[in-house]
């Protein structure tokens, strides 16, 4: 009896025992805080009597009527509305020049690439809440270098951390903390290019900057399309920057992006039944812009195939 | 490689008779893209160069000299950094590298673990089970983090170490990594050898396959430790005792406290410049024999 058999069972369980921790996790730490949240958004809090005393206080169902409060309440919609204009600024910089820093990595007779590679990288070691305590003393005129120098030169000082430069203020911090890391996925993938596309690129006498249209660009697309979705993903839930920027500026308020106003509205408020409503519609509208830009991307890569 | 064989076209160029002279500035290097790139540089390292040098101004320079002129009170904020609050900075810098260190260790064990299980056996339900497991890493943390907070609430454990580090070990980042890791790495025809040798599964992972793995699990562990220790929503949310708060948190509690008292604005410089430190020494270290490719999964074959 053996051994083989022995064996055998072994093999075919070993898989399912090995995948148990990983499983066990998964259901305490992301499928119940899923269902629990659904279940919280779906019920509210009926106070009996003068709500004292035990049971007095009671969760029933709501139906859908914390998802329909939310989706009228303006401090979430404003809070929409500032973190698309905030989408709208950062992911485009930040991949435009993710994009462009490792095309210029990878064309020939460039000299410094492992200090400079490195220095664009760097930022990603620095947590976004300390990226942002730094530039926030950058955006500070009385001990910024920017406004030492807007002053000598008798220029006007803006204020950076209200209205519209506020928006500039918090993309560039997104951006100075992300590009390193994007421009690294997509170097990576224009390091796996084979060498033999090139040549027969070179030896019709392509320039460097056709190559790199015509032959990277296109050979990358899919590397940029997964940033692009992941960038989406984290910009809609941004939060420990303005978070962070918030003691140094009134025009920052507790409901600036939507994730701080869920934050406002469980701990502030202590309303967790609106805030599941809220934080699963943000998933929501998360999953479906990222899975449709997703679709996008991807139908658009079949038709130029098939033509 | 193709970088090998330019240098040795160039070589071949430069020893052939007649073109012994070194060719013009210009054509030997790229001069768009190395500038472009040295800014970029420039931009990515302005800010650390800003917090290097202001950490070293004593309270009334930083206001009154320029900018970029280093002062003369570097140990002097140090020693006012380490005597707020009886040293509880010091406990934040503790506590970040207990949860980082500990936490991404507890996630490459189990995505290791995992990984394996999912690159090595062939069994029902496999790919149900790593399309279930990534799906974690697309839900947005809001929809975890708030849920997760109320659940460890019943269970007595939020404002604790544990409610921390639980929440972050499992990575589906991490177990996408360390199965493209052990795809590439642990040949079938080893384990299979193990197998033969009468080694039981356990043994086969353990001592052939980890060792195998271990240079994609150094980035598994990297990549986990930059999570954790950069991570703020989840924290911010678990803890109210700031004795147990990592620097992240412990810095912006002392940046709240500090944006009206600009005698305090040197405290929290110093505590930024000592808290990035920590992350640029490690990156530093590492890069000399850690291949930033393996970020993206990469596998050299």
């Amino acid at each position: 009896m053996s051994i083989a058999r022995r064996r055998s069972y072994g093999v075919r369980s070993a898989p399912y025992a090995f995948l148990l921790p990983a499983v066990i996790l998964f259901a305490l730490f992301f499928a119940l805080p899923i269902g629990y949240a659904l279940w919280l958004s779906l019920h509210k809090v009926k106070v009996s009597g003068l709500g004292l005393g035990a049971g007095a206080r009671k969760e029933v169902w709501a139906g859908i009527g914390n998802y329909a409060d939310a989706l009228t309440d303006s401090e979430l919609l404003d809070g929409a509305l500032r973190v698309v204009g905030y989408g709208a600024i950062v992911i485009p910089v930040m991949l435009g020049l993710a994009l462009v820093f490792a095309l210029m990595l990878d064309a020939d007779k460039v000299r410094l690439t492992s200090f400079t590679r490195l220095a664009i990288f760097l930022p990603y070691a620095i947590p976004g809440a300390v990226a942002a305590l730094l530039w926030g003393f950058l955006y500070l005129p009385d001990v910024s270098p920017f406004y030492f120098v807007l002053d000598k030169l008798g220029m006007p000082q803006p204020d950076l951390l209200d209205g519209g430069p506020l928006y500039l203020a918090l993309s560039n911090i997104a951006v100075w903390g992300g590009t390193g890391f994007n421009m690294i996925v997509i170097y990576t993938s224009l390091r796996s290019i084979p060498a033999e596309v090139y040549e027969a690129a070179t030896l019709d006498g392509a320039t460097p900057l056709q190559t790199a249209l015509r032959i990277k660009i296109p050979m990358v697309a899919p590397s940029l399309v997964l940033t692009f979705f992941f960038s989406i993903i984290a910009t809609l839930q941004v939060f420990s920057e303005p978070t962070t920027l918030k003691p140094l500026t009134n025009s920052v308020s507790t409901t600036w992006s939507p994730l701080m106003k869920v934050y406002q509205d469980a701990f502030g408020k202590g309303d967790i039944h609106s805030a599941a409503a809220e934080a699963t519609i943000i998933a929501i509208v998360t999953l479906v812009l990222s899975f449709g830009f997703l679709r996008a991307a991807n139908s658009r890569n079949k038709q130029e195939a098939a033509r | 490689m193709s970088s090998l064989a330019v240098g040795t076209a160039e070589a071949a160029a430069a020893t052939r008779p007649g073109t012994d002279r070194r060719p013009p500035l210009r054509s030997r290097i790229a001069l768009v893209p190395t500038i472009t790139l040295l800014l970029g540089a420039l931009y990515c390292l302005l800010p650390v160069a800003w917090v290097v040098i202001a950490a070293t101004k004593s309270g009334s320079e930083l206001f009154s000299t320029f900018t970029f002129l280093p002062g003369s009170g570097f140990t002097g904020n140090v020693k006012e950094l380490s005597a707020y609050r009886d040293g509880v900075y010091w406990k934040w810098m503790g506590n970040s590298a207990l949860y980082a260190g500990l936490g991404a260790l507890a996630s490459t064990a189990v995505s290791a673990i995992s990984g394996y299980a999912l690159a090595i056996y062939r069994f029902r339900g496999r790919e149900t089970v790593f399309s279930v497991l990534l799906a974690g890493v697309l839900m947005p943390p809001v929809i975890l983090a708030i849920p997760q907070y109320l659940l460890l609430a019943k269970a007595d454990i939020t404002d604790s170490y544990a409610s921390v580090m639980l929440p972050l070990i499992l990575s589906p980042y991490g177990i996408y990594l360390a199965r493209i890791y052990a795809a590439a790495a642990v040949p079938a025809d080893v384990v299979e050898a193990g197998r033969m040798d009468g080694a039981g599964e356990w043994r086969i992972f353990t001592r052939i396959a980890l060792p195998m793995m271990i240079p994609g699990l150094v980035t598994v562990f990297l990549f986990q430790f930059v999570a954790v220790w950069n991570n703020f929503l989840l924290p911010y949310i678990m803890l109210s005792d700031d004795e147990k708060f990592p620097i992240t948190l412990g810095l912006f509690t002392l940046l709240e406290q500090g944006a009206n008292t600009p005698a305090l604005y040197t405290l929290v410089i110093t505590g930024a410049f000592l808290a990035v430190l920590p992350l640029i020494a490690l990156f530093l270290v590492i890069q000399r024999f850690w291949s930033l490719d393996l970020l993206s999964g990469a596998v050299k074959s």
